[in-house]
């Protein structure tokens, strides 16, 4: 089927969404990948880490199949971080970046980007703010001092800062206003957290982001971007010494601006009520449900929880050997999909969903029943350990594949810095994903499939289906 | 990247894009191509590559969705979707369970020209990796549930897709761009026809467009030459020796000057715009591509880029890519902007294509996109899988087994004569436009 070929992945500054099922999956395959790259590849380098003067952490990841360089700057500071009716300013800032400072002018530091053939993006979740670029590996210095640079020496104008605004509310209707499926996935989300400010997209709401400005998107980076708040992350062709060197001479030039204060956001109170929300639009052909349950991430959980979220998820609903997709699309015959997954890479919570779709002559409420037999089944009475081995086995597969993608794991250590993790606790993953026990997944299950604590989304058509009217009369 | 692929049926060689100066010596000793040719007769481009997974990336050319009967679209498609739905003794559970057992991932798609396939493996498990292909691809069973299950779930997406404004725009201007011709019909069909599209239609589709004679085949792993010889004889040996397509005839894009608009109750209005685009085998290939890369690559290096999204803040992306297929070229593009603003957008759209028409683009612009187009070849090959399918790319489009180590000097020879030239070449007639949403100061043209 043809997709829509407005190309996504060229334009730059695009912010990922808060907490998709997609990114969980990638994540832990990034994870195990990184254990495996270093068990397949046991002689290479270790990933190194150190701190300099300033309070920057960096960290390297030696990479020397090809002559490139990956490198990440991860701010400490997300969508959850704003101030309450602010909502979409470190997005927002994250797209003024791009904006130029007295030193580099706007433009000037993508330019030396693509003449080297090289790439650039940004994105912002709710706990970080994230800027790279891919080049050959002898620009790593042309770009730290670029990074360097912006890292304080922001310089914004109302004639650069308008227009961007408006590219950001254009960005806003692209992902959500245009698009159904995300109108219900931000209402779950704000009716999953009735206190923390994961509750809030990252892209903010439409209202609030009307009325950001030059003013508050300065105030915001003032107090958020400074070295000891960053993350420098390099992967590729070079050494920890070389990457120490060009950092000090760089980077660690950078003065801090402010303190950091502890990220302590408002947390959820105990959850007594299940929630079920409803969004029906025209353009909705075919009725869904998603589910999403209030989890520890893997910040948060007790030993062993993460790692017995990630095999239930497995066990449950990835792929079509799945207890989900074998019970409802094949046995039963009721649903065209059924599918779940774990998303445990926030500081405060994760999030685990399931989600399925009814076949025609089907309802919800039947799909739902059936969905909720199926875990029930698991809380009652575990899992197998043919399933708990084949799982297991399936997630240190996915790290062996994802171990040559170099973006891939600068992206894992990045994201687990900026979320209270340890470069330690990256590396110990596949030996905890192996020592999981059925018991600990079902333990899991009843803990955390608990109904109290859930949203339940539903996608729904409105009565009269929508009808595109052109000239061609046929499009519909 | 999954956009331009779905598009045209082809990876996105624009934006995997080329070879730094300083590195091409590298990338070309990194990826030693080999040419192995089977005791059987079959070829595989093969890179030697130490490492714990092998990736094999092939196509059957020609067999694509151009092979789908008028009356009928979506046989291929709904076909290679099966195609790992059961195969040989085992039933779609035994298959998908067995795969999932030693994490073997075996994949088809269907482009307008082309079918592909991409299969990837631990190396532990390699010849049984293989024997899942060779099931796959010579012994699919296409039992009625299996099939019932997949044309329920292709179905649902095509209805979901028939309400958005992206899908909606993008058929409709290959439907006015290519009337009567298989280039203008949905590549996944439509739910009426792929209701109708029965068994002996799989069956009959495959038999017919699996073949050695038009197999293109690439291997990046730890594994000998002898080994690959061996193995694709195995794997691929009982497949007939050459396809029995369809021919499909050469076209031209119509449309030029056209505006078509759809009335659809959407926030943000979707826009496809294109012209006629240059074939991949005319000399002026590269050039337009070098003049593309400036016109709208997607980033601020490009014109669209700066004039719609940067200074104006009309869209948030805006992009174009040239489009090769075997029978017809095109230029296509799409932004999607608030409905007050989406003639403004048009306008300046045609007005920047317009300039650079007629008067290329400035000899600053030509050699940074140079520049970048030749370094950045190496950072699209830095997986096993990327290089395969690069490598299936070049074997589809005929460039040679040397066109990795060729493509730089090939781009670094484009002169300023020669860019003004083609970019008139490219860029001089009116745009076929198509758009999706209310869309204020732009009208259907009839």
């Amino acid at each position: 089927m043809p997709k829509p070929h407005l190309d996504l992945k060229a334009s730059s500054r695009k912010p990922a969404p808060s907490r998709p099922f997609a990114v969980a999956m990638t994540l832990i395959a990034m994870l195990a990948a990184t254990l495996c790259v270093r068990h397949a590849f046991a002689s290479g380098p270790d990933v190194a880490h150190f701190t300099l003067g300033n309070g920057l952490e960096v960290v390297v990841i030696p990479d020397h199949r090809t002559p490139v360089v990956t490198h990440m700057v991860y701010y400490k500071v997300g969508a959850a971080d704003e101030t309450p009716g602010k909502s979409g300013l470190a997005h927002f800032l994250e797209h003024l970046m791009f904006k130029g400072t007295n030193k580099n002018p706007l433009g000037r530091f993508s330019q030396a980007v693509f003449t080297l053939g090289g790439q650039e993006n940004a994105f912002t979740t709710s706990d970080y703010t994230a800027f790279y670029q891919r080049t050959p590996r002898d620009r790593l210095r042309t770009l730290m001092e670029f990074e360097a640079d912006r890292m304080t020496g922001l310089v914004l104008t109302d004639e650069v800062v308008r227009p961007e605004l408006q590219v950001v509310l254009e960005e806003q209707s692209m992902r959500v206003a245009n698009n159904p499926g995300a109108r219900l996935f931000e209402a779950m989300e704000a009716a999953l957290f009735v206190n923390h400010p994961y509750g809030r997209p990252v892209i903010g709401w439409r209202h609030e982001i009307e009325k950001l400005d030059r003013a508050q998107a300065i105030a915001f980076y003032r107090r958020f971007y400074t070295p000891n708040n960053a993350i420098v992350v390099v992967a590729g062709d070079v050494t920890a010494d070389e990457v120490r060197t060009l950092a000090e001479a760089t980077y660690g030039k950078v003065e801090r601006v402010v303190e950091v204060t502890p990220r302590m956001r408002p947390m959820e109170p105990p959850h007594e009520a299940a929630r079920t929300v409803t969004l029906a639009d025209p353009r909705v052909t075919q009725a869904s449900l998603r589910r999403f349950y209030l989890a520890p991430s893997a910040h948060t959980a007790a030993p062993g929880e993460n790692e017995a979220l990630d095999v239930l998820a497995s066990i449950l609903g990835n792929g079509e050997e799945s207890r989900l997709y074998q019970a409802l699309v094949i046995e039963q015959g009721i649903a065209i999909s059924a599918g779940a997954g774990y998303d445990g890479t926030g500081l405060d919570y994760g999030t685990f969903q399931i989600s399925a779709t009814p076949k025609a002559g089907t309802t919800l409420p039947q799909v739902e029943a059936a969905m909720g037999a199926v875990l029930a089944e698991v809380i009652d009475k575990g899992v197998t350990e043919e399933e708990l081995e084949r799982s297991k086995n399936s997630l240190v597969a996915e790290a062996i594949y994802a171990q040559d993608n170099q973006t891939a794991l600068a992206r894992w250590y990045g994201a687990a810095l900026a979320t209270g993790l340890t470069v330690e606790s990256i590396e110990q993953w596949p030996d905890r994903v192996r020592r999981v026990t059925a018991e600990e997944v079902r333990a899991a299950a009843r803990r955390y499939l608990d109904e109290r604590g859930s949203v339940t989304g539903y996608l729904v058509p409105t009565p009269s289906p929508a009808k595109a009217r052109g000239p061609e009369g046929k499009h519909t | 990247m999954t956009s331009l692929k779905s598009i045209a049926g082809r990876p996105a060689a624009v934006l995997l894009a080329a070879a730094l100066l300083t590195c091409a010596a590298s990338v070309a000793d990194a990826t030693q191509i080999e040419r192995v040719v089977s005791p059987g007769g079959i070829e595989a481009w093969v890179v030697h590559e130490p490492s714990p997974v092998i990736a094999v990336e092939f196509a059957f050319s020609g067999g694509g969705a151009v092979q789908d009967p008028a009356d009928k679209p979506g046989i291929a498609n709904l076909a290679a979707n099966l195609w790992d739905d059961g195969a040989g003794e085992l039933d779609a559970k035994a298959f998908h369970s067995r795969l999932e057992s030693k994490s073997i991932g075996l994949s088809f798609s269907v482009g307008r020209d082309n079918v592909r396939g991409s299969l990837r493996t631990l190396a532990a498990n390699r010849d049984e990796a293989f024997e899942f292909l060779r099931l796959a691809l010579t012994a699919p069973r296409f039992d009625p549930d299996a099939v019932e299950r997949e044309r329920t779930q292709l179905v649902s997406r095509l209805r979901r897709a028939s309400t958005s404004p992206n899908d909606i725009a993008s058929r409709l201007w290959w439907q006015t761009a290519f009337p009567n011709h298989p280039y203008g019909r949905p590549t996944g069909g439509t739910p009426d026809s792929v209701a109708r599209i029965g068994i002996d239609d799989l069956k009959a589709y495959t038999k017919r467009v699996l073949a050695r004679g038009n197999l293109k085949l690439a291997i990046v792993g730890d594994i000998t030459s002898t080994e690959v010889g061996s193995l694709i004889d195995r794997t691929f040996g009982a497949l007939p020796a050459e396809p029995e397509l369809t021919p499909v005839a050469d076209a031209t894009m119509q449309g030029l000057g056209r505006r078509i608009v759809v009335q659809l109750d959407v926030p943000q209005t979707v826009v496809t715009f294109g012209l006629r685009g240059i074939a991949r085998s005319d000399p002026d290939f590269m050039t337009a591509y070098v003049i593309n890369h400036i016109l709208g690559n997607g980033s601020s290096s490009s014109r669209l880029y700066r004039e719609v999204r940067e200074q104006r803040g009309l869209a948030y992306g805006v992009s174009d890519s040239l489009v090769w297929l075997d029978h017809a070229a095109v230029l296509i593009g799409g932004t999607a902007t608030r409905p007050a603003v989406t003639g403004e957008a048009i306008g300046i759209i045609e007005r920047e294509m317009q300039r650079l028409g007629e008067s290329g683009p400035l000899e600053q612009e030509l050699v940074q996109a140079k520049s970048y187009l030749e370094g950045s070849y190496p950072l699209g090959l830095d997986t096993s899988a990327k290089i395969a399918g690069q490598l299936v790319q070049i074997q589809l489009d005929k460039l040679g087994i040397d066109y990795i180590d060729r493509r730089a000097s090939m781009i670094e020879a484009v002169t300023p004569a020669d860019a003004k030239r083609v970019a008139k070449r490219l860029l001089d007639s009116g745009l076929l436009v198509t758009v999706v949403g209310q869309p204020q100061g732009v009208s259907s043209t009839e």
